[in-house]
This record gives C-alpha cells, structure tokens and sequence, in this order.
C-alpha cells in the first residue's frame, strides 16, 4: 500500500526498516526531519537515537557504534558533512561499515539551506583525507531514496564501507507517494566476527584502527581499500538509460535534477529534438562505461551535463566521453533550480532553433 | 614459592613502546588490575585516543577501537550505547581531552554517558614533541611556550576536574597522582570506583592521573616525579571532585 | 493528464496543507503526485508556497515553471506568480485580501471570498479548505464526496473540527 510520504520522514523509516539501530545526528537545515523522525522510532524498536554535540561527535559516535558491530548511521546537511569528513576518512581507514545521509543544501561557507548538488566533489572523490571513496547513491525520487537505503546497510557491511546517499533539499522536503518494504529481520544479518562486542581476549580480541605506521603496511592497506573500490565498481555501478537509444543530445544529470531534465527530454522531443538521458544512480563507482559508450555511438552529437553546481559531475562525463564529443554544461546554483524549459531553451540554442 | 606480583591478564605481551621513567607504563597496569580484580575479562571495550598513548590498543588484552584526536568519548558513546552490558573506557592524554576534545568530554560528561575516561595530565604534549598542552603550568616552558606560559598569551591551565564537577551527569571525579607508591596506590582505588560505578550503572565517571613526561620535559625520571610532586599538583589539587555516592 | 498547480500566500494560512489535501486525494483517486514546498526563510511569517503536480503517469519534474493552477491566498502571492500561469489556465484569487484584479485575458480568473465564506463555514481557518473546494470543482479532478473522505481522515483526531471543515469544502464548491 503506497503511503505519501516527505522524503526525509521516508527515508529515515527506510533506514530503520533496513535494520539501522543506532543513529547519531545533529540538527542541520534541511535534513532535520531525519532526526526528528528518528528520536520517535529508534525507541520503539529498541534502538539509539543520539543528538550529538556536534557533527564532529555524531561521526565519531559512529565510528564507535559501528565499530562495536552495529548499524548505526548518521545524516546531516553539506556544511554538516565536511565536518564530518575527518571521521568518514578514520571509518573508511578502519574499515567500517554506517550509512551517510547527505541532504545536500547550497555553499560555499553557511550558504542556505535551499537545494543544491555542489557537494559531489566531497562525496565522490573522499572528501577527506587519504586514498578512499564510499559507494555513493543519488536517488532521484522518494522511492528510489527509500530503496537505496533500505539496502544501504547491507552494502556497507558487505564492503565494510561507508555508504553515502547523496540527495538534495528537494529530495528531503518533497511529498510523493511511496511503499515501505517489510523489516528486516536482524538475525540474518552476517556475524560481525571483526566487531569489538567487548568479548574479545587474547588472541581472540578484535581492534579496529585506522593507524598503521609502517610504511609498507599501510601500502597494503591502500591497495586493499582500492581492490574493494574495484569489486563495488565491477558489481554496484548502477544508471538509468532515459531515451537515450536515438538520442542525438544526450543530457547526463543525477538526482532530482535528473526528473527535471526527463522533462526537458520529452519537451524537447515533442519540438522534434532528439533528447535522451543518462542518469547515474552511483555517483561513485561512476558509470563511465555506459557513457563512454553512449559517447561511441555514431548519432551521438553532443551530451549536456545539468548540475545545482558551478560544474563538478562533467569534470567525470568529460572523463568519460574522453573528448569523443562536445560535453557542455548547465547549472545554477545558489539554491536557485532550473525548471525543464530551462534545460530545453539551453539544448535549443545549441542546436540553433 | 609465592608469587607476589604478575602482570595483570587484561594487559597482552606486546611490549610498551613508552620512554623510560613514563608514567603511562603504570596507568596502563592500573587500569588492567581494576579491569581484571572487577572480573570485567570478556566484557571491555576499551577506546584508545590520538598521543602517546595511540597505541594503547597493542596493550589491553580486550576489545580495543582507536580513534580520531579529541573523539574517544564520542566513540565511547557510540559504543556503550549498542552494548550497555559491556564495560567501556576512555584512555586519553592532555591534549586529546582538555584541548581538541572538549565538547566530546564536556558533553559524555552531561550525558552521564556510563563510560569511564581515564585521563592522563602531563601537562605536555610528548607524541609531537614537548609542545604546549591546555595544562602545561604558567611559565612552565614546552618547544611551542620558548619564554615559559603567560596568561596575556596563554590563557591559565584547564582544571578538568573542576571543571566537570559542576555537571549533573558524572557519578565520580576524582584527581590522583601517580608520582609515589602511595600515591599509586590510590589512584588505583579510585580508577576501582569509576568501573564500579560504571558496572553499577551509576554514569560517568572520569580519573584525572598526573603523570610525567621526563622526555619532553626535559627531566630524569626522579626529577619528572618531583615535578608533578611539587608543581603540578600545586596547580592540579588532588582529591575527589564528585561523588554521588558520598553526597548521599 | 497532468495538472501542475502552484498554491501561495501567507505562513498561516493553510497553503502547505491545501496542497497536502490535493496531493493524498490524488494517491486516493490512484494518481501520480508530488508535493514540493518551498522551505526557504520565507516559511517564518512571509510567503509560503508548495508546487503539486497531479499525474496519470510517474511525476517527472516536480518543479513548476508554468503552472495550470494558480491559487493565490494573498497579494504578494499573486503578484509572484501570475504572470506563469500558462496560456488557458486557471487563477483562483482570494479576494478577502486581493483587491487587485489579474489584468490578463488568456486565463480564466475566479474570484473568491474565501474569508467570508469560511466565517459562513463556522471557522474562519478553513479558508484553505473553501478554496479547496472551489478548486476540485473547476479542476474537475476530484469528487466533493473523495475530498471530502480525506477531510474526515486526516482531521480524525481532532473531530470537533471537522463539521466546519466539509461545510468549507461544500460552500467552496458551490461557489464556482
């Protein structure tokens, strides 16, 4: 039975139905729902709800919660998030799984609190420090949102990773109609034999760290983190094809903003322009594959990529298309959103109509 | 023949990377004794902190998580929340605690978190190199206070204890000194009484243990000794701050 | 069909939850609905609007630049607004705090007192709700009777204010 629901609220039961137990969070515009939502639930199924004293705390609580082999996650808003960036990096050195809420709002600096995706960089490309990524989802619909995290925490265990699910403040405020999948059931979920439950002694005693001192040790380390990159890369990468099998203008956009350009396609196709979209559903691993070869197909004229940004997701098309075609951008910013005939008057001015 | 001292089963093999004359050597063995005397084998969680004592998790033989500078009560939180039956600690130094760590503790504390955060006051900074800590006395010199500490540029030393003593959350503070046997010797009853409190569910409680950093400053192990003697705890009186058990 | 509908006027006076009321009568007539409100600083007192869009098929962009409702609860609201409105659609202006009259001839402008008839309604904060029902009956989209149903559902705790609330959406109805 479909239930409408605001993202946020959604998301956050999603989570819980996912098998999350322990959340930690601290209030930030416009994510604040996720908590709110949470401080009722969390009880009522025998969970930890904590409003940390700050975002540093949250992420650090965790590390702690997830370290002593729990589901805990955290959400929070883009200032929120670069605060958090040091523990994200401890949690990704550690090998820890927890699920990131990111409901992305407009920067630089306190910005506001209106809709924006100016934050791929920092969840793409690790925004903190060191050599590591996190499976990144950019669900473009409440529902997509909702199933994205339900399986979120699964992912996160089986890599032993962060997961970030990277919406925007549209995704967190919007009211669509969504179906909540059933509880997990935590008892089958796999044995955390690496998790420190305080049973642990001798030889028996598990640590979890992220400080390796030797120089070749951590070298192995590395190398280990990016083999798990690789395996995510073979087997989460995941994209919407949106009429993109005709398409001589391919727009690339992810998120909400992917909705607005759908529009914009069948827009533009009713006024004879052959649009299509490629929608990447991870923004990490990237689809690079599918839109390389997109980019390869010979009636392929040129691609648009469409961001809430000064331009962060083309610097990746470009990659990707590796200059085989034009690959121009549009954005706004600043909280200010594109409608489609936006996205439509920018493609018919390229195409000289 | 009777044995009359071993080392405590809650401490691993591995050996202390600690200079000679470091006070962490004993903090570490009184904690282990409290630990393994609670009957608390198989049930700790202990978190290690950014310092000297990074590597604390080498040494307690249980759990052990390290974390990022300053968070150790906030990832003490995190997991004392998801395993309440466990006994959880905090080891941490000057600098992780009273510097880049005061919102965690302050707010662990508030909480009445059920954790037990042992603290190790120096008055130094010794894993980067002897540079000033939140506690390092006035005029006191460190390789980042040339001229000695002054209040105009400074600031005064941060009294943890004191400090913490004035929340409603903790159910023991308590200062000690770990710079005579004697001393020690209270110290370890009071490290007993914060993991009993946390065994009993009471709330947080927090063991401050002036300690000695002969490297960095710049003294012999005697000498470092005398120091904490004579001048830290001058400056860091030693005592019970709180004790909910003693209101009553 | 697809039926895009911006609601605007002050913090306060039930805009958001108009919108609601359009959006679940929607999942109940088996429709596609997304309902974005805008949370910007404005929520605190200003303006405040929410944009619905009313789908057979699956809502692709939920923003609106060129509405084909327009329900402007207050000056400043339509002001912002009407001059989106797309070519042969609909204005339903509350004229209790609108004075002005929309000075366009490619719509249809439905002036409404809301205010007074919510005071005839026994409420004077069902004035969303008149205008609700001022809105189903031009839109056509949905019955009095679904609307009504959903009035009852989501008032269910407090039920001393339900009478008020489906005389609003009758009078609102009968007032187009």
């Amino acid at each position: 039975m479909k239930k409408l629901m605001k993202g946020n609220e959604a998301i956050a039961e999603a989570a819980v139905r996912g098998g999350c137990r322990a959340f930690f969070g601290y209030p930030i515009t416009p994510q604040n729902e996720i908590p709110e939502y949470l401080s009722r639930r969390m009880p009522e199924v025998g969970g930890v709800f904590i409003q940390a004293e700050s975002e540093v705390s949250a992420i650090n609580m965790v590390y702690g919660a997830a370290g002593a082999g729990a589901r805990a996650m955290t959400s929070s808003s883009s200032p929120g998030i670069s605060l958090k960036q040091e523990g994200i990096s401890y949690i990704s050195g550690a090998e820890l799984p927890c699920v990131i809420v990111n409901i992305v709002r407009a920067g630089p600096g306190l910005g506001g609190i209106l809709p924006a995706q100016s934050d791929y960089f920092q969840s793409v490309k690790g925004g903190g420090h060191g050599d590591y990524h996190m499976l990144v989802f950019a669900p473009e619909s409440v529902q997509e949102a909702v199933d994205l995290i339900y399986n979120a925490f699964d992912k996160a265990d089986q890599y032993r990773s962060p997961v970030m699910i990277l919406g925007d403040g549209m995704l967190g405020q919007i009211m669509e109609a969504v179906e909540i999948p059933p509880m997990k059931d935590p008892t089958t979920f796999p044995k955390k034999e690496w998790a420190t439950d305080g049973t642990g002694v001798g030889e028996g005693r598990r640590i979890v760290n992220s400080l390796y001192i030797e120089p070749d040790v951590l070298e192995k380390v590395n190398q280990k983190l990016a083999a798990t990159y690789a395996e995510m890369a073979a087997n989460e990468t995941a994209y919407e094809a949106y009429k993109t099998d005709d398409a001589e203008v391919v727009l690339t956009a992810y998120g909400t903003v992917a909705r607005i350009c759908k529009s914009a396609v069948n827009m533009l196709r009713a006024k004879g322009v052959k649009a299509g979209l490629l929608r990447p559903i991870t923004l990490y691993p990237f689809p690079s594959d599918a839109i390389a070869k997109v980019a390869a197909e010979p009636q392929v004229k040129r691609f648009l990529t469409v961001e809430l940004s000064m331009g962060q997701m083309v610097e990746d098309v470009r990659l990707a298309v590796n200059g085989a075609k034009p690959v121009d951008f549009y954005g706004r910013t600043g909280g200010c959103v594109m409608s489609p005939e936006d996205v439509m008057n920018v493609i018919l001015e390229k195409e000289g109509k | 023949m009777a044995t009359v001292f071993k080392k405590s089963k809650m401490l691993t093999d591995t050996k202390f990377h600690y200079c000679p004359g470091c006070t962490h050597g004993i903090a570490h063995r009184l904690v282990a004794e409290a630990l393994e005397e609670l009957g608390c084998e198989g049930k700790t969680i202990g978190i290690a902190p950014v310092g000297c004592s990074v590597f604390a998790y080498n040494y307690f033989n249980c759990d052990m998580q390290q974390v990022a500078h300053g968070r150790a009560p906030a990832a003490a939180t995190g997991a004392k929340r998801v395993h309440p039956d466990k006994v959880v600690f905090a080891y941490q130094g000057d600098g992780d605690l009273a510097s880049i760590g005061t919102a965690e503790i302050v707010h662990a504390a508030a909480r009445g978190e059920n954790i037990t955060v042992i603290f190790i006051n120096n008055a130094i900074y010794g894993m980067t190199g002897g540079q000033m800590a939140p506690t390092t006395l006035l005029g006191q010199k460190t390789t980042t206070s040339q001229y000695g500490r002054t209040v105009p540029l400074n600031g005064n030393p941060i009294k943890v204890c004191e400090m913490l003593s004035t929340l409603d959350g903790p159910s023991y503070i308590a200062r000690c000194s770990l710079a005579d046997p004697a001393s020690v010797l209270k110290a370890k009853k009071a490290i007993i009484k914060g993991f009993k409190n946390q065994l009993e569910g009471k709330g947080f409680t927090l063991i401050e243990l002036l300690s000695t950093c002969p490297t960095n400053m710049g003294l012999t192990p005697l000498a470092a000794l005398d120091y904490v003697k004579n001048d830290m705890s001058k400056i860091f009186p030693l005592g019970v701050f709180k004790d909910i058990d003693a209101i009553k | 069909m697809e039926e895009k509908i911006i609601i605007a006027g002050f913090g306060g006076q039930g805009v958001l939850s108009l919108g609601q009321f359009i959006a679940y009568a929607a999942i109940a007539d088996g429709k596609e609905v997304t309902w974005l409100p805008s949370y910007g600083p404005e929520m605190r007192g200003g303006t405040s609007n929410c944009s619905v869009v009313v789908s057979d098929e699956k809502v692709a962009s939920p923003i609106i630049a060129n509405p084909d409702y327009l329900i402007a609860m207050n000056k400043p609201s339509l002001y912002k607004f009407q001059n989106k409105v797309k070519t042969g659609g609909t204005i339903i202006v509350n004229s209790s705090l609108i004075a002005d009259k929309v000075e366009r001839d490619d719509i249809k402008v439905v002036y409404l007192d809301a205010g007074a008839l919510a005071l005839q309604a026994g409420n004077p904060k069902t004035a969303n709700i008149v205008v609700l029902g001022a809105y189903i009956k031009l839109s056509g989209l949905f019955t009095q009777e679904l609307v009504a149903k959903m009035i009852q559902e989501k008032f269910a705790a407090k039920p001393k204010v339900i009478p008020a609330n489906l005389k609003a959406l009758e009078l609102g109805t009968h007032a187009v």
